[in-house]
């Protein structure tokens, strides 16, 4: 009996969430795929009809805009996040004094919660209130800045509070990685009389792939759910020309009774998530059978 | 009349159990804010002076949104709250889950089909039978304007769309913002209703937002819709992005912008300021002829249970009842969906809201607004919205915005 317990004690204190999580995540998934099917519109109907919401879908010049919407987002907000990141933890790792004090002030706005950062950006944008009313107010009549409530630029504006909030994180993920590559190689390095700026592009970034990938996929995951920034800063306006899929979803699920392309638009996010996370489980479940 | 309903109420409840049953009612709603609230508090009192026990479910938020998801939940589980705030065709998607009760008892002993008119009562039947109560109307089709604004430029009160615009271009010279307006869907939607009523008329509205005519959708008339809507623009200030519908009235009431095209709660925010319909503020129906309404209305759910049912039973009474008929619509700015209720203690602008009510009951063209979700279903209303605002946030031609919408409206079915 206790030999019994010992082996299956793990698999027994497992099992319950394991269970839930089987429910509530992969159940659900496959109940979302299912509802997709079909011809829902207040409740779930359980009548598979085909691909009809897809093709509903596909031909919403709304959906569209949602969907080149996160790929301007997000290909934005990840890159220019990252590299603004390391290049403030690189300055960061100059032993500078105050660092302590510096690197809190930039982690901070992840303290904030993207409504708070939403809303604030909402009034500094505002052309009647904000940056342009100020500039203006300093004598420079002609200044325009009017990127919140300009439909082509508006999405950009969801880009800066992204990157204004996450930014500070990034630099603290690159920050340890920077610390964590040998000091010894680095004093080889130095006594070899090789410049600052190629021991980091050629010894210390390199080192780092791993922490380039885990922020990589933090970020992602945080650009393809977005939805209360976008809900707080613009309300997904001018018009609908910050729609995010997530927004998308939202607008059909719970104000139009369109259940059927609220799952479908669900479903076409996960297939994006799925495209990103794929390869990246291959690559490291590969490297561990090596 | 209420004797004899109590009577025929408690001899069901007899023969159902033997045993008179307290009325219950489980009440969802999202009317939480401070003048609604009130109005509902009316309500509740009223209830329970009549022996029956109130259980409020509000839930805020998102006009609606959570209420209708905490609904969905409710119904899904089998445990449907008594009465429910719903409104226009989303009755009868309800009815067609199944799910709604049938109160014709009630509306027959109480007479609603002579006291309501006709195309407000057809919301509140399911196939014949009734199933939801109407509380009050709203007019959609209203233009507020600034009294002291119209008199220092000279201009009345335009009765037609180019008397509008010219005087738009007067304000505009003279350095006020012709039309207070907020650049959200909803708020577009309401202005470009009351235009396409103006222009269409009652009957070619009828035809394209309720009826879904795909010829009048792409009719010129409809082109001319989205030219007035890209001329309206023009008349709007640059940062009226995303701004509140209320903040839009201040703008009308401190003088910064002469004229809004917002339903008749605009008229509680003028109130609340101290403002007196006729001297500071100035209400009119919007150019063109028709009424474009919103009716709120709670619509009953199918419960289980002789205390329940009475409650139910109760509750549809008490809300077309005369007394919260007025007491509800003073304090929320409508007026009261029965036409019998005496409105000496209502406004000037109310007053004509209820004469012209009557009026386009009788000449048929009292309209259900569809930019506030009485005359389509939510896919449809939604399909047409995202073309009205993205045309008035681009600069999209009305030719493509006419195409956009009948895709859309097709793409919605």
């Amino acid at each position: 009996m206790t030999k019994w317990l010992e082996e299956n004690t793990p698999k027994l204190v497992l099992a319950p969430s394991f269970i839930a999580v089987l429910i509530f995540v992969y159940g659900f998934i496959a109940w979302t795929a299912w509802v997709s099917l079909t011809r829902s519109r207040l409740l779930p109907r359980y009548d598979i009809e085909g691909f009809i919401q897809y093709e509903r879908l596909f031909a919403s010049p709304r959906w569209d805009t949602a969907l080149n919407n996160l790929f301007i987002f997000g290909i934005l907000f990840i890159v220019i996040a990252m590299v603004l990141g390391l290049v403030l933890a690189i300055l960061l790792d100059q032993n500078i004094r105050t660092e302590g004090a510096i690197r809190t002030i930039y982690l901070y706005p992840m303290a904030l919660s993207m409504i708070v950062t939403g809303t604030a950006w909402k009034w500094i944008l505002n052309p009647g209130l904000g940056v342009e009313a100020m500039v203006r107010g300093w004598g420079f009549e002609s200044f325009t800045f009017d990127w919140l409530v300009n439909p082509e630029m508006a999405i950009y504006t969801i880009v800066l509070a992204a990157i204004w909030q996450s930014s500070g994180f990034v630099m603290a993920l690159f920050l340890a990685g920077l610390r964590s590559v040998d000091g010894e190689i680095i004093k080889a390095a130095q006594v070899d009389g090789i410049p600052t700026w190629r021991i980091y592009t050629a010894i210390i970034i390199p080192s780092m792939a791993p922490i380039f990938l885990s922020a990589f996929i933090v970020l992602s995951h945080l650009a393809i759910k977005s939805f209360d920034l976008v809900i707080a800063l613009t309300g997904g306006g001018p018009g609908y020309a910050t729609d995010l899929p997530a927004t998308y979803m939202y607008a059909m699920a719970f104000s139009r009774g369109d259940i059927g392309q609220a799952a479908s638009s669900a479903m076409i996010m996960m297939m994006v998530v799925f495209a990103i996370v794929v390869p990246y489980l291959y690559s490291e479940l590969r490297s561990k059978d090596d | 009349m209420k004797s004899v309903f109590f009577g025929a109420v408690s001899a069901t409840a007899l023969i159902a159990s033997a045993v008179y049953a307290e009325p219950q009612a489980e009440v969802l709603h999202w009317w939480t804010s401070g003048g609604e609230a009130k109005s509902v508090a009316v309500l509740q009192e009223e209830f329970a002076a009549k022996g029956g026990t109130w259980t409020d479910m509000p839930v805020a938020g998102g006009g609606g949104d959570a209420a209708m998801t905490a609904l969905r939940a409710r119904v899904l589980s089998g445990n449907a709250p008594t009465a429910v705030q719903l409104k226009g065709p989303a009755i009868q998607e309800w009815y067609e889950e199944g799910v709604l009760a049938d109160i014709s008892s009630v509306a027959e002993a109480q007479g609603w089909a002579d006291v309501l008119p006709a195309s407000i009562a057809g919301h509140m039947k399911c196939e014949g039978t009734w199933c939801a109560a109407p509380v009050n109307v709203h007019r959609v089709d209203w233009i507020w304007a600034n009294a002291d604004v119209l008199e220092a430029n000279g201009i009345e009160m335009p009765t037609t769309w180019d008397e509008f615009n010219a005087a738009a271009e007067k304000l505009d010279a003279a350095g006020i913002i012709p039309l207070a307006h907020g650049g959200q869907a909803w708020q577009d939607a309401t202005v470009f209703e009351a235009v396409a009523l103006g222009i269409l008329g009652p009957d070619g509205f009828r035809k394209a937002f309720v009826d879904l005519d795909m010829d009048t959708l792409k009719s010129d008339e409809m082109k001319a819709v989205f030219d007035q809507m890209r001329t309206m623009r023009g008349f709007v200030d640059d940062n009226f992005s995303g701004r509140d519908w209320n903040l839009a009235t201040a703008m009308v009431m401190n003088g910064e912008a002469a004229f809004q095209i917002m339903g008749d709660w605009a008229k509680g925010e003028f109130m609340a300021a101290g403002k007196v319909p006729g001297e500071d503020f100035l209400c009119a129906s919007v150019p063109g002829d028709g009424f474009l309404y919103n009716v709120d209305s709670f619509a009953m759910f199918d419960v289980d249970g002789d205390d329940k049912k009475a409650g139910q039973e109760l509750l549809a009474e008490l809300i077309v009842g005369q007394n919260f008929q007025k007491v509800f619509n003073l304090n929320k700015g409508s007026i009261p969906a029965r036409t019998d209720v005496s409105l000496d203690e209502f406004d000037s602008c109310a007053l004509k809201s209820a004469e012209d009510m009557t009026a386009s009951s009788d000449n048929g063209s009292l309209l259900p607004s569809y930019a506030h979700g009485m005359a389509l279903r939510g896919a449809q209303a939604g399909a047409i919205t995202d073309v009205v605002t993205a045309h008035f946030n681009s600069d999209m031609s009305s030719d493509e915005a006419v195409n956009m919408l009948a895709d859309a409206v097709a793409n919605s079915m």
